[in-house]
């Protein structure tokens, strides 16, 4: 057990107390520019950048990881009890989540984010620790014409969220994929559909869409409804903490969310956001309630939830391995371990063994500190939904507004912020589902870029996709998928 | 640090306002980074506005991020709000030349006054370790023999990596217009692609790959320089009889409709901060490599490099 005592000599590094002060700071930095839409630990690394020259490299990673997992456990709160997602990785957890919280179940529901998070964050640690090599050699067997049927697998997984008209699903779907053609084209750097305006050159932001549709949208559907405007919100009902039954429903969504985020985040283009769509839809498949989805399931959070820190887990594989980043923030930290003139890839584990064992062990400590914080935080958030609806509403829209200004400070984003908006509170109007024009958008670009390249590669042979197994594997999986639904009818409790 | 540079830039402010202002020190200059904050261009700035307070050629230095597009965002505001400021430098380079071209920019580098050519990286061949293309002369026949079947892969279209690949293919005798140029987005991609096979051979600046290429994962066929690079042991084209030659280089420019006077000014600013040993020490941290030139004969440079890179990027057909 090589790598175990290696771990455990890691731990003896990560425990002084000046390492776990920077956990700590990393981890509250984190939750909060999780909380903030706009901002992401990408950027707040990049801006933090220059401590590097006054911290000790340890002290320094330890802080970023801590950072990193903290944006994901914050974006959740957020997205749950505010409907405003901070992180595009939970935007799938504010489908359900904000249900739940809209029905008393706002404790349970931040439970279930909080324990999975920690679930998946050290299951995913583990994996890092054990596993890191296999993970690797997946990672690299992933080209264009693999990650094109992948993306059509994860398309099929849209279908959970089409709603009660599939027509209208499927608008919205369009609408996204639309949305997502605007800008440079990057494989030949062609400019499509920017009437004119430079800011949209490198296409729309996804959190600016995803607020907008989402947050937004609300705020004016709920100011156009008197009903609503004078509904109040009960923000505890029923019990604080999970119940027995709570736990029954969340502990397998964790795991199945786990095995699913934690490969994503080491493929190059597999992102967190993806993962969060594959759980939804099998946590909806697999369900015995599957009449509760779209009205607060608590698997619809548990799973997510679980699968986007899994994913932040995998990105760091390939990172500390190969040297090969598979995110904005693993490129930021790519540069950081350059400005200590480290250079990530295999050698790093034989030259600085020590470094990279003391930054695992503090993303352990890291994840269990963010579980602690977050817990007995859950009864004073809930307590944001006792506030009456107007100012509530008002609030988020101030919150919304300032996050998504904050990133560029472009007067042009929060234009966009509010056409999205207007767009959101349509769609809530004409009963048109949100949640498929955002996965049309993250989805659109990447299938269309990588069956190009695909093409580019085979000169136009479209055989590759089922010439290529793991593209075929994946092919096949999609026409099971949307065969399934016809033949199989899951139980009813 | 930056709360560090923020009290230092109050600091000047308040001292500007009760001496004299000294003759040679400019007295509030903004750098504009045309990127997001971590990459390349920020990090010039930020090193240049480091450099330039303690070295006393400026007084008060701002760095600001206007990204997008490749810098043409950044560019079109530059050269509107910031007309006939003697006090402003934007931070540019080649990706910005090919940026300009691609996106159809109004506003392109000749509208602003040229400054200095500060550093650049060159540019490394690669292919995977378990490759038949054993040297440059194997890659560069099998893009002769048929150019179509030899996917390259690197960053985005028009880019310094597509410029380098279209060079290449030109100087091979392939024919140039066919090149199967596969663009990724971000490095990791790019990588992931070539150590997985998936392209034939792959174009990046060299600190990008130096880990891989030095833990024999990828195999360098060949660097861009034109000469041999200190500390660098791999062949340059040109050594292997592919007569090409680029730096993917990074310099300032002001804003256009600056005096003489202001131009002066600032190109005696740079060369100062260029000729200090703080700037020598930015250089050896940062591994940049040195490739200053200024005033007039940045000028010259720079528009002979915007020709070439419109002829390369039209004969790939990026560019009509």
């Amino acid at each position: 057990m090589n790598a175990l005592e290696q771990l455990l000599q890691g731990f003896a590094g990560a425990i002084t107390l000046e390492n776990l002060g920077w956990s700590l700071l990393g981890v509250t930095l984190g939750t909060f520019i999780g909380i903030l839409p706009g901002i992401g630990p990408a950027l707040t690394i990049a801006l933090l950048l220059p401590i590097t020259g006054y911290l000790e490299p340890t002290s320094a990673f330890i802080m970023f990881g801590g950072l990193y997992y903290g944006a994901m456990y914050g974006s959740s709160t957020t997205s749950i009890l505010l409907n405003t997602p901070g992180e595009s990785g939970s935007i799938i957890t504010a489908i359900e989540g904000n249900m739940m919280a809209r029905s008393g179940r706002g404790a349970p529901a931040l439970a279930t984010a909080a324990i999975g998070s920690f679930v998946a964050g050290t299951i995913g640690t583990l994996l890092l620790t054990f596993f890191a090599p296999v993970v690797v050699k997946l990672a690299i067997a992933f080209g264009p014409a693999e990650y094109f049927a992948l993306m059509i697998l994860a398309f099929t997984t849209a279908s959970a969220m089409l709603g009660s008209h599939v027509y209208k699903g499927l608008t919205s779907l369009a609408l996204g994929i639309a949305l997502g053609l605007i800008g440079i084209d990057e494989l030949t750097g062609q400019v499509r559909l920017v009437f004119g305006y430079a800011q949209l050159l490198d296409g729309i932001d996804l959190v600016v869409v995803a607020v907008g549709l989402f947050a937004v949208g609300e705020c004016l559907y709920v100011a156009s409804r008197k009903e609503l405007r004078e509904v109040t919100v009960e923000a505890v009902g029923g019990s604080l903490w999970m119940t027995r039954e709570d736990w029954r429903r969340s502990w397998k969504p964790w795991l199945r969310g786990t095995a699913l985020g934690f490969p994503f985040g080491a493929l190059p283009a597999g992102g967190t956001e993806i993962p969060t769509f594959l759980s939804y839809f099998f946590e909806k498949k697999l369900s015995r309630r599957p009449e509760e989805f779209g009205k607060g399931a608590i698997e619809g959070v548990a799973g997510p939830e679980a699968a986007n820190n899994a994913a932040v887990a995998g990105v760091l594989v390939p990172l500390l391995s190969l040297g090969l980043p598979t995110s904005a923030t693993a490129a930021i930290l790519l540069v950081a371990f350059q400005q200590y003139g480290l250079q990530p890839g295999p050698q790093l584990f034989v030259n600085s063994g020590p470094l990279v064992w003391t930054l695992i062990a503090s993303l352990f400590i890291g994840n269990a500190m963010l579980l602690v914080l977050n817990l007995p935080l859950v009864g004073l958030w809930v307590k944001l939904l006792r506030i009456p609806q107007p100012l509530l509403y008002g609030g988020i829209l101030v919150f919304s507004t300032l996050g998504v200004y904050s990133v560029n400070r472009s007067t042009f984003d929060l234009g966009l912020l509010f056409i999205t908006g207007l767009m959101g509170y349509l769609m809530r109007r004409f009963d048109f589902p949100v949640a498929p024009c955002i996965i049309g958008l993250i989805l659109g670009p990447l299938a269309e870029q990588n069956l190009r390249r695909a093409l580019s590669i085979s000169q136009g042979d479209w055989s590759v996709f089922i010439t290529h197994p793991i593209s075929l594997v994946l092919l096949i999986l999609s026409v099971i998928m949307l065969l399934l639904p016809v033949f199989w009818k899951p139980r009813t409790a | 640090m930056n709360k560090r540079t923020f009290v230092k830039a109050m600091a000047a402010a308040l001292m500007a306002g009760f001496m004299s202002v000294e003759a040679l020190a400019l007295d509030n200059l903004t750098i504009i980074a045309p990127a997001k904050p971590g990459g390349g261009w920020d990090q010039t700035a930020r090193a240049m506005a480091d450099v330039m307070q303690a070295g006393g050629q400026a007084k008060a230095v701002t760095v600001e991020n206007v990204a997008g597009a490749g810098g043409t965002v950044g560019l079109a505001q530059f050269t509107d709000k910031n007309k006939g400021d003697g006090n402003a430098l934007l931070v540019n380079g080649l990706v910005m030349v090919g940026a300009v071209l691609t996106n159809k920019s109004p506003v392109s580098l000749t509208d602003t006054t040229p400054i200095a050519r500060l550093t650049g990286e060159y540019e490394v061949v690669v292919v995977p370790a378990n490759s038949p293309h054993k040297t440059l002369a194997d890659l560069t026949a099998a893009l002769k023999a048929d150019i179509g079947s030899v996917a390259i892969g690197g960053g985005s279209a028009g880019g310094t990596d597509h410029i380098l690949a279209g060079l290449i293919a030109q100087a091979a005798g392939a024919d140039a217009a066919k090149l199967n140029y596969v663009p990724f987005s971000g490095g990791g991609e790019a990588l992931a692609a070539i150590m997985g096979g998936h392209v034939a051979a792959g174009i990046s600046g060299y600190g990008e790959w130096e880990g891989q290429i030095k833990s024999g994962e990828l195999r360098a066929l060949g660097i861009s320089a034109g000469a041999k690079v200190e500390g660098i042991d791999i062949a340059t084209l040109k050594e292997q009889g592919v007569d090409v030659e680029l730096a993917n280089w990074r310099s300032v420019v002001a804003a256009p409709g600056i005096t003489d006077d202001q131009k002066k000014e600032l190109v005696a600013a740079v060369d100062a901060m260029h000729a200090s040993d703080a700037w020598k020490k930015v250089l050896a941290d940062k591994k940049w490599i040195d490739l200053y030139m200024s005033g007039d004969e940045f000028g010259a440079y720079l528009a002979s490099e915007n020709d070439r890179v419109t002829g390369v990027l039209k004969t790939i057909g990026l560019v009509q």
